[in-house]
Parts: C-alpha cells; sequence; structure tokens
C-alpha cells in the first residue's frame, strides 16, 4: 500500500491557519495568535495544568499532589530540569490516583486522606495541590479542603487551580501557578518583611544550574539574590520575596502577572532581563547597575562584562567559523525565548529563517518580526505538518525547540538543539553562550550527517 | 546526605492511600501506542489537549521517534456542553488535513466525565469512504496504560476483524502485547523461521524504530494494514502473548470469528521462547528449524558460563504486569531469588501468578503486589535490601538512594538510548537479559572491592 507522508505542501496545512502564519517583510496585517486550536489537529500545545506544574514544581521542599487520575502526575514526574540545592521533594510524584468510585462520589475525601498522610510522613512546610480534568468537571471543591488542610495541620496547604480543560494554552496554567504563588508570600496579618538590598529572579527555573550562575555575576557585582521564582526556591525563602527591592523578570509569559502583582501589593519595581546570549547578558548585567544606581557596582559589572567577554571570545570564534552562513529555525514555548535565540543564534552567523511560539502574544509577535531579515516566517501554534513543510523549504540546518521537535528534525536531517525545560547544558550567561555554541555545532556538524547522502544512506 | 533518600521518612510509616511514585500510567497512553501499531493509522486523543500532548512526548521520550496524534482540542465549551461536536469536527479534520487510512479515537477521564458516546457520534460522522475510525473507552481513573493497550487491541478486532472465508486460511495471528518494535521484529523473525504465515497486531516495528532518511513520513512504512486485521478474522488461531495486554482481544476474535485463542505468556527468558515456540509447532506440526535449536543451545550454554554471576541473588523487579511475570519465570531458571516483585497496574491475578510461581521454586517471604508504588517497593528494600533491581528508568531513584545495581526493562525507559531496537523477546532476548544481569553485577564488584580482590578474569 502506498502511504507516502500527508503532502507537505499547501495541503497539508489547514487554511484556516494562514492568520497564523506570516512572512517578515511582506505581511502586513498582525499574526493571528492565543487562539484554541483547532478539533482535529496535532498541536504541539499542552494545558493548563501543565503550565501551572511547570512554574511551581522547582520549589524544592514542597510536596506536590496532583489531584486526578495517575496519568496527570506520571507525565510531569521530574521530567524538568530544575536543580536543587538542598531537598529533592519536589521531584517525587504525589498523585491521589482517583478510581472510577472518586468520580462517581467525590474525591474531596480522599484528597484529604493524601493531604493527612503526607503531612503525618513528611511534615513539609507546604503542599500544593493541582486540580486536574476531572476532579474541576466534577466539582471536588479543592479551594474547601485545602483551608480545612491547612488550618488542621497548621502547615501551608495551597490550591492551585489548574484543570486542564479550561484552555488549551499553557499561559492559563501560570496564572493558575502564579495565584498560588501569591497566595503562599501574601504576608499574613501582622506580619512585616524588611525590604532589603537583595533582588528577586522572577522566570528563572534554575535548569541546568543557570540561576547559580546568575547569583555568581551578581555577587561578583555586590549583588544578592533574594528568591528565585522558582528554580531551587523553598517555601521559607519564597516568604521573603516582598523583602526584596527589586524584580527581575526572565520568563516574562509565566512571570510578568507576578511582577505586576508584586509592584501592586509591596511597591517592588521590576525589570526584564534576559540571561540567554553574551550580548543579552551583558545587557542584562547593566540594567541591573543602572538600577542600583551605585559607581561601584557599575564599575563591577564593567569588569565582569569585559573579562567574560574576551574569556570566551575565541570558543566563540571558533564556532562561528564553523557555522557561519548556516540556517536556523526556532519553535519554542514562550517570545522570550524565541527573541533570545534569534540574537544568539546570529551572534554565532547563522541566518534564522522561522520563528514560532506557543504562547506568544501579538505584541511579541511584532518584535521577532522586527527582528527577522526579510523572508523569514514566523507561525504561532504550529503543528508537524506544517514545521516539516517549512524546515524543508527553507533549507534549515538546525532547529531550536522541544521534545517533540527534536525527533522529527533528526527524521528530517536537521540538526537540533534543545531550549527547552529538558536541556541538560547550562544555557545562560556567557557560558552557556559558548555551551549554546557548542550544541549547535555538534548538531549543526555532526559527523554521522555525511553518511546520510552517500548512496548507501536513504536520501 | 543523600536528597532522595528523603522519599522514605525514619522510623514506621504507613502508605495507605493515592500514590507516590507511581508503577504505572493511564489507559489513553496504552490505547495510543497500540493504535500507532497499525499501518497509517492516527491515533484521536477524544479530550483536552494537554493529555495528547504528555503521552506523545511520554512516548517519544522514551522511543525516540516522532509519534503523531490529534486532539479534539477540549475546552470549556465542550466540557460544558459535551464533546460530540468536537469529535466530529475532528474526524473532518483529521481525513481532510492529515489523510490517514484509519483513525484511532481514545477517550481521556474529560470525555468519560461528560458522558460523551462515542458509537453513536463516530456513527454519525461524516468518514470517507474505504476509511475506518475505530474507538476504545480508556478512562484514566481505571486500569493502567496497559489496559489501555488491551482496549485498543480489542477494538481493532472488534472494529476490523472479519471471518469472510470459507475455510480457515493456514495462517496465524500473534498479538504481541505492550512491547518495543525490537521485540516485534524477533517475533516476526522466529515465526518466519518456523515457516509460519503471521498476522501480528499491533506491529510498531517500522512505525517506532524507523531509519533515518531526511525524509519525513507522517505514516511511516510500518504497522499492520487494516486490511491484514480484517483477514485475522479467517486465520486459524490466535497467540495471545500476555494475560493483561493480550487475552481478552483473543478472546472477542474467538468469540467474533471463531479463531481459537492461545493465551501464553510473553516469550521472554527461556521457558516462555519455548512455550511460545511449542505452541506453533503443536498447532501446524512443522519441525522446528535448526537454526532455533541452535540459539535455544547458546542460551542454555550462556546460563551455565555465567550462573555463577547471579545465582542466589536477591532481585527487586517492577514494571507492566506481562513483562514482570515473564522475566520472573526467567529470573527463576537463573537461581536468582525474586524477593519483591511489583506492578502499578491493579490485578489480583498477577499477585495469585507470580506467588504460585514462587511457591514452585520454593521461595518463601517474598513480597508482592499488583497496584503498587515505588514508594512501597522503596521502603521494602530498605527495610531487607536486595542485590539488583530490575524495571523502568523510575527505578533509578531507588537505585541511587539505596545503593543498587540496576537493570532497565520495560517501559518507559527515558534515560537509555538504542532498547527499543533490542529484543527481551526469544532466544536472543534472553542472552542480552543474561549479559545485562550479569555486568550489573560484575561492574559492581569491579566498582566496590578492594584492589587486592579486584581481577581480570571474572
Amino acid at each position: 500500500m502506498d502511504t507516502s507522508s500527508v503532502t507537505p505542501g499547501g495541503e497539508a496545512c489547514i487554511s484556516e491557519r494562514q492568520n497564523s502564519i506570516l512572512t517578515a517583510g511582506k505581511s502586513k496585517t498582525a499574526i493571528h495568535c492565543a487562539d484554541d486550536s483547532l478539533a482535529g489537529s496535532v498541536s504541539q500545545r499542552a494545558c493548563v495544568f501543565c503550565g501551572a506544574r511547570v512554574v511551581l514544581n522547582p520549589v524544592t521542599d514542597a510536596v506536590h499532589l496532583v489531584h486526578g487520575p495517575i496519568g496527570c502526575a506520571a507525565y510531569t514526574w521530574d521530567i524538568r530540569g530544575s536543580l536543587s540545592s538542598g531537598s529533592e521533594m519536589y521531584r517525587n510524584s504525589f498523585s491521589t490516583d482517583m478510581k472510577e468510585r472518586d468520580v462517581v462520589f467525590g474525591g474531596e475525601k480522599k484528597l484529604a486522606a493524601c493531604i493527612d498522610e503526607i503531612v503525618e510522613k513528611y511534615h513539609p512546610p507546604a503542599i500544593f495541590v493541582y486540580a486536574t480534568c476531572v476532579t474541576g468537571m466534577i466539582g471536588d471543591d479543592i479551594v474547601a479542603v485545602c483551608k480545612g488542610a491547612t488550618r488542621h495541620h497548621n502547615t501551608e496547604v495551597i490550591p492551585v487551580e489548574s484543570s486542564g480543560f479550561i484552555s488549551g494554552n499553557k499561559v492559563v496554567g501560570y496564572r493558575a501557578a502564579a495565584l498560588a504563588l501569591m497566595r503562599l508570600i501574601t504576608p499574613k496579618d501582622g506580619e512585616q518583611i524588611e525590604k532589603t538590598q537583595k533582588l528577586n529572579f522572577l522566570g528563572e527555573y534554575n535548569l541546568s544550574g543557570e540561576m547559580w550562575l546568575a547569583r555568581r555575576y551578581l555577587a561578583e557585582m555586590g549583588i544578592e539574590i533574594n528568591v528565585a521564582f522558582t528554580g531551587d526556591s523553598t517555601v521559607a525563602a519564597l516568604k521573603q520575596a516582598p523583602g526584596a527591592c527589586l524584580n527581575l523578570v526572565q520568563c516574562t509569559g509565566s512571570m510578568h502577572w507576578v511582577a505586576q502583582q508584586l509592584e501592586k501589593e509591596f511597591g517592588t519595581p521590576f525589570m526584564d532581563v534576559n540571561f540567554f546570549g553574551a550580548e543579552n547578558t551583558a545587557e542584562s548585567l547593566r540594567k541591573i547597575a543602572r538600577f542600583y544606581d551605585d559607581p561601584t557596582i557599575t564599575a563591577r559589572a564593567e569588569a565582569l562584562i569585559a573579562r567574560e567577554t574576551a574569556r570566551i571570545r575565541p570558543a566563540l570564534e571558533r564556532y562561528r567559523q564553523k557555522l557561519t552562513g548556516k540556517r536556523a529555525a526556532i519553535y519554542v514555548g514562550g517570545a522570550y525565548k524565541a527573541v533570545a535565540l534569534i540574537r544568539q543564534l546570529r551572534e554565532l552567523g547563522i541566518e534564522i529563517v522561522l520563528t514560532g511560539t506557543q504562547t506568544g502574544k501579538t505584541e511579541e509577535y511584532a518584535t521577532i518580526t522586527s527582528l527577522l531579515d526579510e523572508g523569514a516566517i514566523v507561525v504561532d501554534d504550529t503543528n508537524p505538518a506544517e514545521i516539516e513543510r517549512f524546515l524543508i523549504e527553507m533549507k534549515v540546518d538546525v532547529m531550536a525547540g522541544g521534545v517533540k521537535e527534536r525527533v522529527l528534525a533528526y527524521k528530517l536531517g536537521v540538526g537540533f538543539v534543545d531550549h527547552n525545560h529538558d536541556r541538560k547544558e547550562c544555557l545562560a550567561g556567557f557560558d552557556g553562550a559558548v555551551n549554546f555554541a557548542r550544541e549547535v555545532y555538534i548538531s549543526t556538524c555532526s559527523p554521522v550527517w555525511k553518511y546520510l547522502r552517500t548512496p548507501a544512506g536513504g536520501a | 546526605m543523600n536528597q532522595l533518600l528523603e522519599c522514605i521518612p525514619e522510623g514506621p510509616v504507613e502508605h495507605t492511600t493515592g500514590k507516590i511514585n507511581p508503577a504505572k500510567t493511564c489507559q489513553p497512553l496504552g490505547a495510543m501506542y497500540a493504535a500507532l501499531g497499525i499501518h497509517g493509522c492516527l491515533p484521536h486523543s477524544h479530550g483536552s489537549q494537554g493529555c495528547c500532548a504528555y503521552h506523545r512526548m511520554h512516548l517519544t521520550r522514551h522511543f525516540r521517534d516522532p509519534v503523531m496524534a490529534s486532539s479534539s482540542s477540549f475546552t470549556e465549551g465542550a466540557s460544558v456542553f459535551g464533546g460530540a461536536a468536537n469529535l466530529k469536527t475532528s474526524i473532518k479534520n483529521v481525513f481532510a488535513i492529515y489523510n490517514p487510512e484509519i483513525m484511532a479515537v481514545h477517550t481521556t477521564c474529560l470525555s468519560e466525565t461528560i458522558g460523551d458516546d462515542l458509537p453513536n457520534i463516530i456513527k454519525t460522522a461524516e468518514i470517507p469512504e474505504g476509511k475506518a475510525v475505530i474507538h476504545v473507552n480508556t478512562p484514566s481513573y481505571h486500569g493502567s496504560h496497559i489496559t489501555g493497550f488491551s482496549g485498543m487491541c480489542k477494538a481493532m478486532v472488534s472494529y476490523l476483524a472479519q471471518s469472510d472465508s470459507p475455510v480457515k486460511k493456514s495462517q496465524m495471528n500473534v498479538l504481541p502485547g505492550f512491547v518495543n518494535p525490537g521485540d516485534m521484529r524477533e517475533i516476526r523473525r522466529i515465526v518466519d523461521a518456523l515457516g509460519v504465515k503471521m498476522i501480528m497486531f499491533p506491529d510498531t516495528s517500522g512505525v517506532l524504530d524507523s531509519p533515518l532518511t531526511s525524509r519525513y513520513q507522517m505514516y511511516p512504512d510500518g504497522g499492520t494494514t487494516v486490511a491484514e486485521i480484517r483477514d485475522s478474522g479467517n486465520s486459524e488461531v490466535t497467540l495471545a502473548l500476555g494475560a493483561f495486554a493480550s487475552h481478552d482481544a483473543a478472546d472477542v476474535l474467538q468469540e467474533k470469528c471463531g479463531v481459537t485463542g492461545i493465551p501464553l505468556r510473553l516469550p521472554i527468558g527461556l521457558k516462555g521462547t519455548d512455550d511460545f515456540i511449542m505452541a506453533i509447532k503443536d498447532w501446524f506440526g512443522f519441525e522446528i528449524p535448526a537454526s532455533l535449536t541452535l540459539e535455544r543451545g547458546q542460551v542454555i550454554d550462556t546460563l551455565i558460563d555465567t550462573h555463577f554471576h547471579y545465582q542466589g541473588k536477591r532481585v527487586a523487579v517492577f514494571g507492566d504486569p506481562d513483562h514482570v511475570i515473564a522475566l520472573t519465570e526467567f529470573l527463576l531458571t537463573m537461581g536468582m531469588v525474586p524477593v519483591y516483585v511489583l506492578t502499578g497496574t491493579p490485578g489480583k491475578a498477577f499477585e495469585a501468578e507470580i506467588n504460585k510461581m514462587l511457591t514452585d521454586a520454593g521461595i518463601t517471604g517474598a513480597r508482592v503486589k499488583a497496584e503498587g508504588d515505588l514508594f512501597e517497593l522503596q521502603q521494602w528494600i530498605k527495610e531487607a535490601p536486595v542485590d539488583l533491581l530490575i524495571g523502568t528508568s523510575y527505578g533509578k531513584y531507588i537505585a541511587r538512594a539505596e545503593d543498587v545495581p540496576f537493570v532497565r526493562f520495560g517501559f518507559p525507559i527515558l534515560d537509555r538510548a538504542v532498547h527499543p531496537l533490542m529484543p527481551v523477546v526469544g532466544y536472543r532476548g534472553c542472552l542480552r537479559l543474561i549479559e545485562q544481569i550479569s555486568n550489573a553485577l560484575l561492574d559492581r564488584r569491579d566498582r566496590d572491592c578492594l584492589d587486592e580482590d579486584f581481577e581480570l578474569v571474572l
């Protein structure tokens, strides 16, 4: 039977998606985004629960209890590379493992029993209780159960209202997580948290120790991180969040709202930073120094930037020589990451011919489009057929994305660099710029590729 | 302090409700995996997008190959008013855009809780001529991924299998169970050597172990064709490998089309492989070819050459029930002592079968549990240690915390590669298991022994 793939031409694309794709320099209209995915599409998107879990799970000493059938807990068990310097509690998987009878009669009792057992066993400083599709559907009142448990056990039991079906957009889950965080850090009546000269680092998940690297830079400048949201954080440290004098925001999708809340509630100003790529890192460190308005800090920042830039220049130059003229595609979750990647790949002499995100907003797409050369393609919430089509049409050499794009790119003979939560290499800061260049290089220039093009290969 | 040890608190603890570190996942994943073993099939998840994304990601992490599936993309509206419209639109869109031969729909806890009536929705949907839509109900709050796999196999039979030949054909069906594509290839190699015509379904070889060709095929060359599954109703006999994943589908095939079903274990280990080959020989009456006799002899030779490396060692095994049952049998053949045997899938039959094997082998005091979790397994190991742990990647936390040698086996394996292509079934699978188990124990010995005990020849 002939079963060649779906024609990778225009037919493979859903016509209703045409507004979700545009060409830089040519299209006049804004991209259509944040739509719900079509029924029947092979989307790369996830759900509300997924978004909430990604944001909260790095809180290391909390117990993360998923209230639902087993799958939701199983698929999110320690799949993100957020590192901890202390507790490893967050890497265990807790589920109420709902059964048929719980669905019929309600799962509140079982949830309460699970919380009791967890408190008795582990005495965690906080338990995050995640709602899932079913618990939302049958109307389990997790807020009430958590309230009761908090009172009963004198420990924080915090509901996360993350029923998957509310939206196919992870951003809605980020908000659910943000609400839970605000609930955790808002001081109780009478509590007073003193302002310090420290800063919070929002939207930094300490993947491969990236927060630790930023902490080193800041320490050298004479600035201390109060707490990161949420990489390598603890419940106690998060409660000190109102004491910061500044909030840095890295992953804007997940944390802008939190930053706005912190400004409203505690008067803490915030600024966007980006530690991906040497240029971005330098720019961010200068921005932070400007905030402190202290000549010593500024001088230290400049010294650090000069030293590190000089240190990594030879390595980057070596990679740039190998990579100049290669063509790259980017498909990532949030827009901030896409922007960072565009700049980083450019630094390596690579041309970006395709960029897409799962959750970008209209104004973010405008930024992306303005950064790209004419003719580059921009897509929102794409699917494998589109990715395939563009990778081939645009003659892409290397793609940056997540786990689902990795295997697809490989099959097409395209190199790949993981810039998702699965990454195992520190990609932030000056050292990260070199690591990133190496990752791009080893995948783009793997000696294996040449065997594809021999008669014995399959191509 | 080893922070991973935190999982098991100090002092006596009782674990009575919920799961801590599960040893199973939910039904839809199994249904999706089974559906991928049909040629030209697009699995479809009837629920919200997250489920579909998670299943694809989980399968992709194990197989390191693209996994395609569509979703009904439920949002709040569908959840309130029912998902019928979403499914009908999905069916229309899927055939218009992705053009599969067949669409295999499974439900999720969301659509199950809403109560969508799938048979009726599918009946009234627009399905293009010559195309098929099958479905299975896979509420995540029941059973496990193995239950979902079994359900999708049953759906293949009840939707597709036909008994339309006047006499049964001299051919055999094999239901291979939730095994890797490498295992399915090995089953085919053995059956080919025996000279029997076989319809194996599902068959993910050529789908999830496909070569890199610089060309992406949404529907790779592998998989059992719809025509073959239809024709399975005309076969004389079905070998159903594994009680939990395959026996139900064989029963339905027997009932529906009068094909004799022979329930077997997975052909993992010497006896399991012997039983599989003998069942074929007994039915069709062929001689066993010399090539297979040779392979069997090599396994026995290797077992004797290596028995002193592992005989008498205490071992803990966990994973999917059919895998664990078959492997426990082989561990007993190897003279090892399975002291903890656990599966996350519910089913008292698992406990009964393992307990009988252990009793027959004269092993007492073992702990055997269905529907258990890895908290319990770790607690047992902490109370009385083992020499070796065998199981999925999730065992690595226990292996590290309790400092136990570890052999990866079953699904999922997320931290190692190549395993989907290397069979654990058949005689070749025996050799691989012997090698992995011996090496794990010997590597540990080389690592831990004193300089004066460090030896070149072992």
